[in-house]
Order: C-alpha cells, then structure tokens, then sequence
C-alpha cells in the first residue's frame, strides 16, 4: 500500500501497516536491516512505500553498528529491522554496545505468532529475555491495540534521558492482523520522566567552587555529544571563558575543539600526560557528562586525591557509582551548562583570571614532556604517522571517523584531532572489534557527501568485512585504512607488558591480501609498505569514488603509549619503552582489570 | 564501588506498573550486579491504576544503596522508590505458615508456644498442626526456633511508613 493510502484509511490498517506508519509519523529515514519469516509481512508493506529506506545489511550485528553510525552522527534514533531467533540474537553485541555507549537505537525484532510463543517454535527466541539486560527498555507485544503506542514509545525511551537502546518484539500474527493507530501522542509512560532541568542551588555551588579554584580542569565526556552541538558550543564558551583546561574522554572527543590551546588531550590508560598529570593534581574536578570508568580513573584510591568534585549527569545512578562527588548536579548537559554559564557571568566580576597562572605553568611543564611523541625514522611507517597523515589531509574536508578496537583505535585518538562533535565514532564502553566498518555505513548514509574514514586493524576488520557488500550495493565510498601490524596488536602488547611476551594466540596467521579482497569485492584496493607510498596511497583513497580498503603495512611491534597499567594511578603513567622510572611492578590487583 | 564501610540491611519499596517483565527487571538489576536480595514480595496494589508495590529487603554499604535505589529509579515502569529504612519510620510485618509434626506431647507443646506467641492454628490433624504467624522477621525466627517445625513457608516482609507519608503515583 503507497504512503499515502496508509494515512487516509487507518481504520482498515494490519499491525505491519501500523508501525511502518509509526515509523514515518516518527520522521524514520532509514532501516537497517534483514529479512526473515518472522518479519516479511513488514517486509512487504515496506516494499510498497517509498518513505522510508531500507538498506539491507549481511549480518543482523552490523545493522545495528550502522544504526549507530547513523544515530551518532546525525543525533537522531538509528532504526533497526530483524527477524525472529538467529535475527534477534545476532543484534545482541551491537544492543550492548549501544547501551553502553548511550546511542538511541530502536530495533524491531520478529518473533512467532502469540499461540506458539514457549513452545520452542522454529526459530523462536525469548527476545525480551535475552535483550533484557542489554537494552534500556524492550516490549513483547501481545495486543494489536497496544502495537502504535508501544512503537511512539520505544523511539521517547530511547531518545529522552539518557538514550540507549530499545526492542520491540512484534508476534507475526501481530503484524498480520488488524491494528487501530494512534499518534505519538498517545505515549503513556506513567513512571518515566527523565529530569532535565538541574538544581540551580547546586549549579551555584559548582561556580562558586570554579570562583575559588587554584587549579580547576573541566573533564567532559560523551554525554556532552548526546545533548547535542548547541550543549557543545556551550561547553567551549564557558571553558573559554573561566580559563580553566578541559579534557575529554574517548566518547567526548570533539565536543571541545582540539585545537584550542586550553585543551590537555585526551585522559586515562592512554591519554596525555598533561590531562592525566593535571586530573591528579586538580583541586576542583568538573565532570560533565562523564561517568568515572575505570579506563578513565586508574586505581580509584590514587584518583585525584586533592580534589572538590562536580558531577553532572543526566543520569542519577551514574552519579557516586564509581567515586563519590561533592556536588551531584542531575540534569541535561545543555540545560546545566546554559546555568552555569548564566552563573558565571552574572558573578564575572569574581573571576580572576591571575590566580591560575601558577596552574598552567606546571601544565606547560607537563606538556613540554610531549608524551605523544613518537620516531619515524628509516622506511618502514610508523601507525602513528599513517594516523597524523590521514588527519592533515583531511583537515579542509568535512570528515567523519569510525573506528574499531585496539592499537589503532587509540593512535586515531590520540594522533587525529577533532574540533567538531559527533565526527568520531568509537566503541568506547564495550570496546568492540567489528564496530567500525558498519558504523561507517550509516555515517555515509547519513552523510553521502562526506568524506568517512574508517581506521581498522588487521584483526577487526575481519570480524565485520561482510559488510562490504552493503557497502558495494549503496555506492558508498568509504574510506577504509587497515593499520596491518599482522598481530592484534592491543593483545600482543599487554602480553608483552603482563605475559612475559607469550604471544599466545595474538599472531593473526592467514590473514587475506586486503587488495585483492576489496577487489573480489568490486571495490578500490591499495596498499602501502613503506613512508614514501603513504601519502600516493592515502591521496589515491580520497579520490576514489567506491569503497576502498587501504592496506597500510605499518611497523610491527610499535606499542601505545604513554599508558597507565591496569590497577595503578594517574601519576604512575609509563611513557615509553625505556621509561622504567619509579614504577612499582604491576600489582596482582591491577593485573586482574581487564 | 567497593568500600570497607560497613553492610546495612535496608528495606526498599518500589511502585511500579503491573505489567509482564517488570519484576525479571528488578530481579536482573540485582543478579546482573550482584547485589543481594534478602527478602522479595510483589502484588498489584491499585487495580484501577494497574499498579504494584514490590518490597525488597537488601543489604549493602552507603554507597551501593544508593546505586540500587538510581537503578530501580531508572527502569521505566518504575514511578517511585523508598528506602524505609533511611526514609522511616516504618511498620515492617511477615506472614509464616509453620508445619509442626510430631506425638501428642510435641504437638501439644506446640500449641502451647503458639499461645503465648500469638501465632494461629490455621490445620490441626492428629500427628501434624499449621499454624500462621504474623509479625516482625525476628518475631517469626523466634516463633519458628522453638517449634522445631518440619517445614516453613514464608512469605517475605511487607513494610509501609508511619504516619501520613505514602507511597503514591504522581498522577493518573
Ligand atoms: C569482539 C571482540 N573480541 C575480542 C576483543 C579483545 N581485543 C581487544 S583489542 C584486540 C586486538 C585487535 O587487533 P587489531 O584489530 O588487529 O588491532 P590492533 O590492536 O592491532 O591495532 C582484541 C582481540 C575485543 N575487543 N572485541
């Protein structure tokens, strides 16, 4: 049925009528999905409008990392279409992940008709009970009555708040029978009411703590991102305008420019030493959408021992988790900086700017360590440069980056700078291989005239590369760089550092030739093996106009550093190979941290 | 987070929606965590409103108390939570049938402890008696180490504040 009868006629709509028409009223663009016996009937009235684009994926994981993709670079929800059994198990990492990360995800799963549900059907699956734990809500429904709320609702829940992902479960016969429709205003969710709107009473105190403060450093995180660019270009006026330095976490990089010069860097296990040396030595901590993870903190009796703590979150249970705050602000990033911002020039005249003199001139000390400093010396490229020279060359154009996880996913953060929102995409809390490459097909989606940059490792790619037959059937010219150290080099590097260098398992033996895969796949294949063919090779991407994968051969056993071990605090950070300094060996509870 | 403050044994009600998966909820909060549960009950409250009350009996530092409660707060067929046992005071009561078995002489001690201890004779047949024991946790662990019964069912605390403080939805 086109559109446009869907919307005349509601009286005589079937339930997959019913929530394709949701859908729309809910300004969906895109769906991510796979089809199934579970799902055709959806599938079907799909087919017959032209409102809604469905971009079919190769497995059911990278539908939702595409979603992500999409969500995270455009702030809207990312939708996601699957069928029942395999179909809903397969999204499993991709829900977590987005959990996680607190990415909007609404994902519609098929599940067998009401009658047989715990009868062990073929291809049945308890979804709401497997997707219990890695969602932020999910339904089953059971009534056709129930269908078009429960669609408006799941995509308030996953939006409002702090948003993660939501599953709807839809029964064939559901979809098959007839459903009256109701509008969005019809969510009725009598007990969910995220709080926005901070204390002002507790922002007061939060600036009147920033008014006495030696040495503040605002420490922000992705949160920032979710409340979207207007919250970010709050952040930087009220940095800018109290004086103090900023940090970002991996998920909040590009919420503050990284070019500003009140910018430390990145923080935690492999963050600067400037931004982890100043979190340490702070007397006023403000966290700002952030939530304390142990990637972050280092051993939590050795984190920031001297500091007033402000924490605002959206989220109540984020808040005295991990470390135990003086001023718990709950509220909206956008709402809460407005405040403070308010705030703070209402009482300007209190400001002095000379009393921090002393602070960033132990900060320009720690920075003159240079801890991100690295050696490209002799023929062979070092991963760091591949990362410094895919940034310069991409400075003018409007780029995105997705990435997977390991080594390479943290040079990106560390050797390529953001100065805009929503343009880097990692797997930060759950840290997942296969992340990257899906995530940048609903980048490009979102985004088709963009350039997007996926960073990838030898051993990641592999875990999503079936995605490049999605990538071939929408003419996406992502730009995929696989940083081939022939290891996974992340697990090499913690056996060299806690194993006694047994490389068990991390050798990645027969791995396929990068070139001739992405011509097997129809698309652009290049590789570099030495630094004079990194820049031919990296300018020959750009210019491609189909998916390419680029297979840059870079120094083997190159570690990342500076890096905190696991258990240790933020002032015990190592630097590089030969930096043995005062280090205690690893201690038995540090080496029990993942 | 882990601290050396001390464990404390908190009574929690929550008021939720009575629909299908909101107690697995709040039992997978608690599983997924790790945190304890001493004592569980749930049942529907208002009918008209379709709202349940579920009382948790649980203990943990300062800390992890105040996590589970922004936990439970969160889930979104939630409406409220209150921890009695910082929020107090409050009236908590148990409910215990209790089977003795036994010879007349066993079974006429029983009654006996019964008497004095308030609990009610529920099924009396000549080699076993039921009775049902209403009151506070440690009343019924009394009750029950005495009577040396066979077998014990109970049915977890219920709690609710004194005086005019309730536990109400906002509205609707
Ligand atoms: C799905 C999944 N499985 C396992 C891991 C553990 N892990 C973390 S990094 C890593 C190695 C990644 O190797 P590669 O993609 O080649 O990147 P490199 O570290 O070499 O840059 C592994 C196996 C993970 N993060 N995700």
């Amino acid at each position: 049925m086109p559109a446009s009868s869907l919307a005349t006629d509601t009286a005589q709509l079937t339930g997959a009528q019913v929530i394709v028409k949701a859908l729309q009223d809910q300004g969906v663009e895109l769906i991510f999905g796979y089809p199934g016996g579970a799902v055709l009937p959806l599938y079907d009235v799909l087919f017959q409008q032209d409102k809604i684009r469905h971009i079919l994926v190769r497995h059911e994981q990278a539908a939702v990392h595409a979603a992500e993709g999409y969500a995270r670079s455009t702030g809207k929800v990312g939708v996601v279409l699957v069928t029942s059994g395999p179909g809903a198990t397969n999204t499993v990492t991709g829900l977590t992940d987005a959990l996680m990360d607190s990415t909007p995800i609404v994902c519609l799963t098929g599940q067998v008709p009401t009658h047989m549900i715990g009868n062990d059907a073929f291809q049945e699956a308890d979804t709401v009970g497997i997707t219990r734990p890695c969602t932020k809500h999910n339904y089953l429904v059971k009534r056709p009555e129930d269908l078009a709320r429960i669609i408006h609702e799941a995509f308030h829940v996953a939006r409002s708040g702090r948003p993660g992902p939501v599953v709807v479960d839809l029964p064939k016969n559901i979809q098959m029978g007839k459903a009256p429709y109701v509008g969005p205003e019809a969510v009725r969710l009598r007990g969910y009411h995220p709080r926005r709107e901070p204390d002002l009473a507790r922002v007061e105190e939060a600036i009147e703590l920033l008014l006495r403060a030696q040495r503040p450093i605002f420490y922000v995180g992705g949160g920032v991102i979710n409340a979207g660019p207007a919250a970010c270009v709050l952040l930087t006026e009220l940095v800018r305008a109290t004086g103090a330095p900023i940090t970002l976490t991996l998920m909040g990089l590009g919420a503050y420019p990284a070019s500003d010069p009140q910018f430390l860097g990145m923080l935690g296990m492999h963050g600067t030493y400037e931004a982890n040396m100043a979190m340490y030595s702070c007397d006023l901590m403000l966290a700002i959408g952030a939530r304390f993870d142990d990637r972050v903190t280092g051993r939590l009796d050795g984190f920031s021992p001297h500091s007033k703590k402000v924490h605002v979150d959206i989220d109540p249970s984020s808040i005295n988790k991990n470390v135990v705050v003086d001023v718990p602000i709950v509220g909206d990033a956008e709402l809460t900086l407005l405040a403070m911002l308010d705030c703070f020039r209402r009482r300007a005249n209190e400001h002095d700017p000379e009393r921090l003199t002393a602070w960033w001139q132990q900060i320009a000390k720690w920075r003159e360590v240079d801890s991100l400093r690295f050696r490209q010396d002799g023929k062979a490229i070092k991963p760091q440069t591949a990362i410094k020279r895919l940034w310069e060359k991409t400075r003018d154009r409007d780029v995105y980056v997705t990435t997977d996880v390991g080594q390479h996913q943290m040079w990106a953060a560390q050797h390529f700078k953001f100065d805009k929102p929503m343009r880097w995409l990692t797997s930060g809390g759950l840290g997942t291989m296969g992340f990257g490459f899906p995530a940048a097909i609903g980048v490009q989606l979102a985004h088709p005239k963009a350039t997007v940059l996926c960073i990838s490792g030898d051993a990641s790619f592999v875990m999503n590369m079936q995605e490049m037959s999605t990538a071939m059937q929408y003419r996406l010219p992502i730009k995929t760089f696989i940083l081939n150290n022939q290891y996974m080099g992340m697990v090499r590097q913690w056996q060299d550092f806690f194993h006694g260098s047994r490389h068990a398992e991390s050798y990645m033996d027969a791995l396929p030739d990068f070139v001739k895969l992405a011509e097997a796949f129809g698309a652009v294949g290049l590789r570099a093996t030495t630094i004079d063919e990194l820049d031919p090779v990296i300018d020959a991407a750009l210019a491609a106009d189909r998916p390419v994968i680029v297979d840059v051969v870079v120094e083997r056993m190159e570690n990342v550093y500076p890096m905190i071990p696991g258990g240790a605090a933020h002032n015990e950070i190592k630097l590089s190979p030969e930096d043995n300094g005062p280090h205690e060996p690893i201690s038995e509870e540090g080496m029990v941290l993942v | 987070m882990r601290t050396n403050e001390e464990e404390r044994r908190h009574t929690i009600v929550v008021l939720v929606d009575n629909e299908p998966g909101v107690l697995a909820r709040v039992i997978g909060l608690f599983s997924g965590r790790g945190y304890n549960i001493d004592s569980l009950t749930v049942a529907e409250v208002d009918k008209a409103r379709g709202l349940s009350r579920i009382n948790i009996v649980t203990s943990g530092t300062r800390v992890v108390i105040e996590q589970i409660k922004a936990l439970l707060a969160k889930l979104v067929p939630v409406h409220k939570v209150q921890d009695l046992t910082v929020e107090g005071p409050a009236v908590e009561r148990e409910l215990a049938l209790v089977k003795v078995v036994g010879d007349r002489e066993r079974l006429i001690q029983a009654l006996r402890i019964a008497d004095f201890m308030h609990a009610r004779l529920v099924d009396s047949r000549p080699d076993s008696l039921i009775f049902e024991v209403t009151g506070t946790s440690d009343e019924l662990d009394a009750f029950i180490a005495l009577v040396e019964p066979l077998e014990v069912s109970r049915a977890g605390v219920v709690a609710i504040a004194r005086g005019p403080k309730a536990l109400l939805p906002d509205q609707g």
